[in-house]
């Protein structure tokens, strides 16, 4: 009915003339165009850069492509033995491990916080809320000395626990468990004689997969891009992961060119991975779950 | 609250179709959240205790040793907080942080806007490409971020400045201590605009098109629809995203931590969290930096609250 009702009104010579959006004017694509060499221009910036040895750097036009991409690669990936293929792991290490046991305890909490009453349900789950709103950096220093306390710091440990626990992540599996798993199904299973842990394995864990994609994915790139808190627990170089490596390759390059080309051609290698997950992942997402959780 | 009195006459929601008597076994749900509540307390609660308890002590020579005695812990009481608030270089910072926050959370939250509604307009071509592309920037560390955009910013590598050189202008130098506020909000506009952005444009893509088709039926231009029924219909996530974009940036410390060795306009006290760290790091004064990442905590928790409490009486007057 909509759209007999469109029609009519699309070819209907009305006293006021309907506006043919499709066939509108450019500059909204262009404006879109702009601001998306905007969000490209640094990166382009680094795959010159990357090309660039230490003399070119910063005597040719930045955007010219250099000599050294070849003798770049190697100088990076043979420092200190290697230390850079260490980054990488660790950087792995932090991010997958992190994300992954982050999803885990997110899954099981969001899950009980939606499909159970139980008492103190809601108390939780209000003390969960206000710890999304606390400022993940300004606990760090805190966390640097319970971590202290307990004799992990400069271990894995160190960094990867506190990235398990997050309350964003435990509120999204929340909504997504309230939204997609009907109690009916639910029930029938322990009507069935189900027990409560194989009811979440076998039918709540692979409903909330799609949600669960998106928590993965936000969290990883968090965690990712997490600077301060490897900052602050590590001391141990090969434990650092990629960007706190980076960082103190650019720190004590000050003014020596070699190091800058190195740190340079070391963010190129780092961004190809995250890029790629990017553009691979992108359809999996299900950010309505974020706008749709502001309603719940 | 409502889970915890069991007043049976009283329908909860309307999932009444929920029987009583089919109540699971009561440890699961417990379980299920032991360990997120382990993890919380280790993490989270036990974190906040232990700075909040460093705030009220300090590390005083213990009176009548003459200045020869072991540093030892005493209570202090709210000193420590006195002091934060009335450091000169604390307050600097915020005024730093403030200044920064004042360009970076419109900015940022108006340009995803225009993007999410242009993005939504029928007959933009490519929106796929370009979405992506402004998306991109959301993937970056902060730390790789600043160090690309601080090339780009100096005078020696910055494209800019071969053109403007090139043709006989002056050379801009954006890391100057006149502009190098708003050349950080840059980095962190250009990294957060497009999560900003798809997160809008999913909102808007939630609503039912028949919507709009009505509108332009009644000859609304596309701007009418945008202001008019678009921006209040994704109202809520506008408020998530304020809040993201706040929290987000009473955080800073990434990126003008990276850009230090490209310049000496960034103090190592430029921004508050960086002042904690420096106070607890360099300047041994752990009881110090404890009070005023607490501040910090205090302020963003309020911040939070009232953002939200402000938006929704709004959206309840409407």
């Amino acid at each position: 009915m909509t759209t007999a009702t469109l029609r009519a009104g699309a070819t209907a010579p009305g006293a006021a003339v309907p506006r043919r959006p499709r066939r509108g004017s450019p500059i909204p694509t262009v404006i879109l165009v702009v601001g998306a060499a905007y969000c490209l221009s640094p990166l382009v910036w680094v795959v010159m850069a990357s090309t660039k040895s230490p003399q070119e750097l910063f005597s040719t036009f930045t955007l010219a492509p250099g000599t050294g991409f070849l003798s770049n690669l190697e100088k990076l990936f043979t420092m200190q033995n290697g230390v850079f293929l260490s980054w990488i792991g660790n950087t792995m290490v932090y991010s997958l491990g992190g994300s992954v046991l982050c999803v885990l305890v997110s899954a099981l909490a969001g899950y009980a916080l939606a499909k159970f009453r139980f008492p103190g349900r809601d108390t939780m789950f209000r003390i969960l809320l206000g710890g999304v709103l606390i400022p993940g950096i300004a606990l760090a220093i805190p966390q640097y000395f319970v971590m202290a306390g307990l004799g992990l710091t400069n271990t894995y440990w160190a960094v990867l626990l506190p990235m398990v626990i997050s309350p964003f992540s435990i509120f999204l599996c929340r909504v997504y468990a309230t939204s997609s798993l009907s109690s009916d199904l639910l029930e029938a299973a322990r009507i069935d004689g189900a027990g409560e842990f194989s009811i979440f394995r076998r039918i709540a864990l692979p409903i909330m997969v799609p949600g669960l994609v998106t928590v993965f994915l936000l969290h990883f790139i968090g965690t990712w891009n997490n600077f301060l808190l490897p900052y602050l627990m590590l001391s141990n170089e090969r434990l650092y992961p990629l960007t706190l490596g980076l960082f103190t390759l650019l720190s004590t390059g000050d003014g020596k060119e070699l190091l800058y080309t190195t740190a340079i051609v070391g963010a190129f290698v780092s961004l190809i991975p995250l890029v790629a997950l990017m553009l691979f992942l992108q359809r999996f997402w299900k950010l309505d779950l974020i706008s749709g959780g502001l309603k719940g | 609250m409502r889970a915890t009195s069991a007043s049976p006459p009283v329908p909860d929601h309307g999932r009444i179709r929920t029987p009583r008597h089919r109540v699971p076994a009561p440890i699961a749900p417990y379980l299920f959240l032991l360990p997120a509540i382990v993890l919380f307390l280790l993490f989270l609660v036990a974190p906040i205790g232990y700075a909040v308890v460093l705030s009220l002590f300090g590390q005083r020579v213990p009176a009548g040793s003459g200045g020869y005695g072991a540093r030892e812990q005493t209570f202090v009481g709210l000193d420590n907080y006195v002091t934060s608030l009335t450091d000169p270089e604390f307050v600097a910072s915020v005024g730093r942080l403030g200044l920064y926050a004042v360009i970076v959370i419109p900015c940022t939250l108006g340009i995803a806007l225009l993007f999410a509604l242009l993005l939504d307009l029928p007959g933009i071509r490519g929106a796929r490409i370009w979405r992506t592309g402004i998306l991109l920037p959301y993937a970056i560390p902060g730390v790789i971020a600043a160090m690309m955009w601080g090339f780009l910013y100096l005078p020696s590598t910055s494209p800019v400045n071969a053109v403007l050189t090139g043709v006989g202008l002056p050379a801009v130098e954006p890391l100057a201590s006149g502009s190098v506020i708003a050349a950080l909000a840059n980095i962190s506009v250009w990294g957060s605009l497009g999560f900003n952005m798809v997160i809008m444009f999913t909102a808007l893509r939630a609503v039912p098109a028949e919507v709009y088709e009505a509108a332009r039926i009644d000859g609304c231009s596309e701007f009418d629809i945008a202001v008019r029924i678009k921006i209040p219909l994704i109202a809520p996530s506008l408020v998530l995203t304020s809040l993201f974009a706040l929290i987000g940036t009473l955080q800073a410390y990434a990126e003008p931590t990276a850009l230090r060795p490209l310049t000496d306009t960034i103090s190592s006290t430029f921004f508050p969290l960086m002042k904690v760290n420096t106070d607890a790091f360099t300047n041994d004064n752990i009881n110090g930096a404890a009070a005023t990442a607490v501040i910090i905590a205090g302020f963003t928790l309020a911040a939070s609250a009232i953002l939200l409490r402000v938006t929704r009486d709004r959206s309840d007057a409407s």
